[in-house]
């Protein structure tokens, strides 16, 4: 079974995150960077199928700048096989549908041994549009199975608990299709010692544009589906009173709810 | 006027207040349509809903199908290739953004995900975003046609206005390989408000210090008739399930009133409560980063004061 991983590099979520002013974009450069942790789930489920599928091989896709690189040393030195990496100048500001459209050409055309199955994050926490594996699903022309809790593979037939707020459904269709995980699928390995010397052999293919066949006017801020009019921060919330408890605090606190008629 | 079609979001013929938030939302772009998905008979009992707030259309597609999600993606595309609406609106939900995703990449629309509000602009409508948690304020703008929004619940006030709703049969057209629902498990819902619509919230960290103490949370919130949450380090120590996890990797809430106890307000928590309309902290720890944007806060034990307000709260209500 060919495995294909979507991985992404954000801001890490305990850093603080700004938009640049000028085009109100994410400002990728002022944040620590990782591999977002949604992904890690992705490459572990990758790396359990592949341990209960003799002959799966994982390859990791990313898009992003040459920053990802880290991400996908990450995910090779967890034990991901070869890793694909898209990055062009022309892609910087690109929206979820282009992203999407970027992948998907990428997925069905430069994968020297195609794939049966395509695995994702349900939601990156930087974009959290929580809608590209189900979008390039839908532009590859096959099933999507998404927040996956549990994911089985059965000869060409793929069953998921899919689990979110509303309860548990499950789905069931036939590869090859795209899954996306869901936070608690597992909890993804951490790279061995002989993980992370073993991931600076392993195979990245760095495709252009040009390589991958995609127009640069499809891509790119210039020629999103949507633009950033306005960003502008919110003035921080400033302090109010505070005071220590002497054994009335609770009261002190169901005043000031009287007082601003919140009860 | 141009049509805005509106996806109906329902439990088995059980509407979801949002849908009539996104009908009253729709009238500011143009002539509200209703797109009615579901298993036959389940329209009839959406209808008189949907006129009263405001649907001129309903357009009615039912079918038998278990594909997933499948047939409300191929209603809506082939609904926007004949109606050439001004916008589609759908609710931020998992589903409703996997849905939204789709239609735009079949309609080639624009997606504007996780609006807090549309409305018209001179070059369409245009929708506005509360970014990071509510640390920036964004407008966007489509560049296509028929642009796909998703509006988060419990961020337009619903209004009634009737509508004429005149029903129109659609057909679900074949929508290509989709993955099959086997079963559902629907989650049963508590007696408490959910998270993301609830006009209080109580919430709990750290400083719990154990699933069994998060009853002194939970007895809070039900005094208040609140919603309970948690924080990342509540959630990750095992107090609290990940569904109630408030924060920037968990859910955004933004109610009138929040109560954090024992946490301690890292940027990982203030971003998915920060806009909140009024802050109030219990910390043990004076320079707790909470307090920064309390509105009041108290230096003390959560196990003392917590119940002390639990008790005064009870008092008025008595």
């Amino acid at each position: 079974m060919n495995i294909v991983v979507l991985i992404k590099q954000v801001p890490d979520t305990y850093s603080e995150r700004t938009l640049d002013p000028a085009d109100g974009t994410l400002d990728r450069e002022a944040t620590d960077a990782v591999l977002d942790e949604i992904n890690e789930r992705a490459v572990e489920a990758a790396l359990q199928l592949k341990e209960t599928h003799d002959g799966s091989e994982v390859t990791v896709l990313a898009m992003g700048p040459d920053r990802a690189t880290e991400a996908i040393r990450k995910a090779l030195s967890m034990g991901a096989d070869k890793a694909v990496h898209l990055t062009d100048d022309a892609l910087r500001g690109s929206c979820a549908i282009q992203t999407a459209r970027a992948l998907a050409k990428v997925i069905d055309t430069a994968l020297p041994d195609g794939y049966d199955l395509v695995l994702a994050g349900n939601e990156a926490s930087d974009g959290r549009s929580a809608a590209v594996p189900a979008m390039v699903a839908d532009l590859l022309g096959v099933p999507a199975l998404t927040h996956a809790r549990q994911i089985t593979v059965d000869g060409s037939a793929v069953t998921v608990r899919r689990e979110t707020d509303d309860g548990i459904t499950v789905l069931a269709a036939e590869l090859p299709a795209v899954v996306s995980v869901g936070e608690k699928i597992n909890e993804p390995r951490y790279p061995s010692f002989k993980g992370i010397m073993a991931a600076k052999k392993k195979p990245v293919s760095t495709l252009g544009l040009a390589d991958a066949g995609i127009d640069p006017s499809e891509v790119g801020l210039a020629h999103a589906t949507s633009s950033v009019t306005s960003a502008q921060p919110k003035p921080p919330k400033s302090a109010g009173e505070k005071v220590a408890d002497e054994g009335d605090g609770g009261s002190r606190i169901a005043a000031f709810l009287v007082a601003q008629k919140l009860v | 006027m141009a049509e805005v079609l509106v996806l109906v979001d329902h439990l088995e013929g059980e509407i979801k207040k949002s849908t009539y938030e996104l009908l009253t939302a729709a009238r500011s772009l143009g002539e509200p349509a209703a797109v009615v998905v579901g298993a036959p008979g389940v329209a009839a009992k959406l209808a008189d809903g949907l006129r009263e707030h405001g649907a001129e259309k309903i357009y009615v597609a039912e079918t038998e199908s278990a594909d997933f999600l499948t047939p409300e993606v191929s209603v809506l595309a082939s609904l926007v290739e004949a109606k050439e609406p001004v916008a589609v609106l759908i609710v931020v939900s998992a589903d409703g953004k996997e849905i939204a995703g789709r239609v735009a990449v079949r309609t080639g629309s624009a997606l504007l995900g996780d609006a807090v509000a549309v409305a018209g602009g001179a070059e369409g409508p245009v929708a506005t975003h509360s970014v990071f948690g509510g640390a920036y304020v964004a407008e966007a703008k489509a560049n296509t046609a028929h642009p796909v929004f998703t509006l988060r619940p419990g961020s337009v006030e619903i209004e009634t206005a009737p509508g004429a709703g005149v029903e129109e049969q659609v057909e679900v057209p074949a929508g290509g390989r989709s993955a099959v629902v086997s079963s559902r498990e629907p989650i049963v819902g508590g007696d408490r408000p959910e998270l993301t619509e609830a006009s209080v919230v109580v919430s709990g960290g750290r400083g719990v210090g154990s699933a069994d103490d998060f009853g002194v949370v939970e007895s809070l919130a039900d005094a208040l008739g609140a919603a309970v949450g948690a924080s990342r380090a509540a959630v990750d120590s095992g107090y609290y399930p990940p569904q109630f996890q408030v924060g920037q990797t968990g859910k955004t809430v933004s109610p009138q009133l929040y109560i954090a106890l024992g946490i301690s307000g890292a940027i990982q928590h203030r971003a998915g409560m920060q806009t909140s309309k009024t802050i109030i902290a219990v910390n043990k720890d004076a320079e707790a980063p909470i307090f920064e944007i309390a509105d009041f806060g108290v230096v003390g034990d959560l196990f003392t004061v917590a119940p002390q307000l639990k008790d005064e709260i009870a008092k008025r209500k008595s």
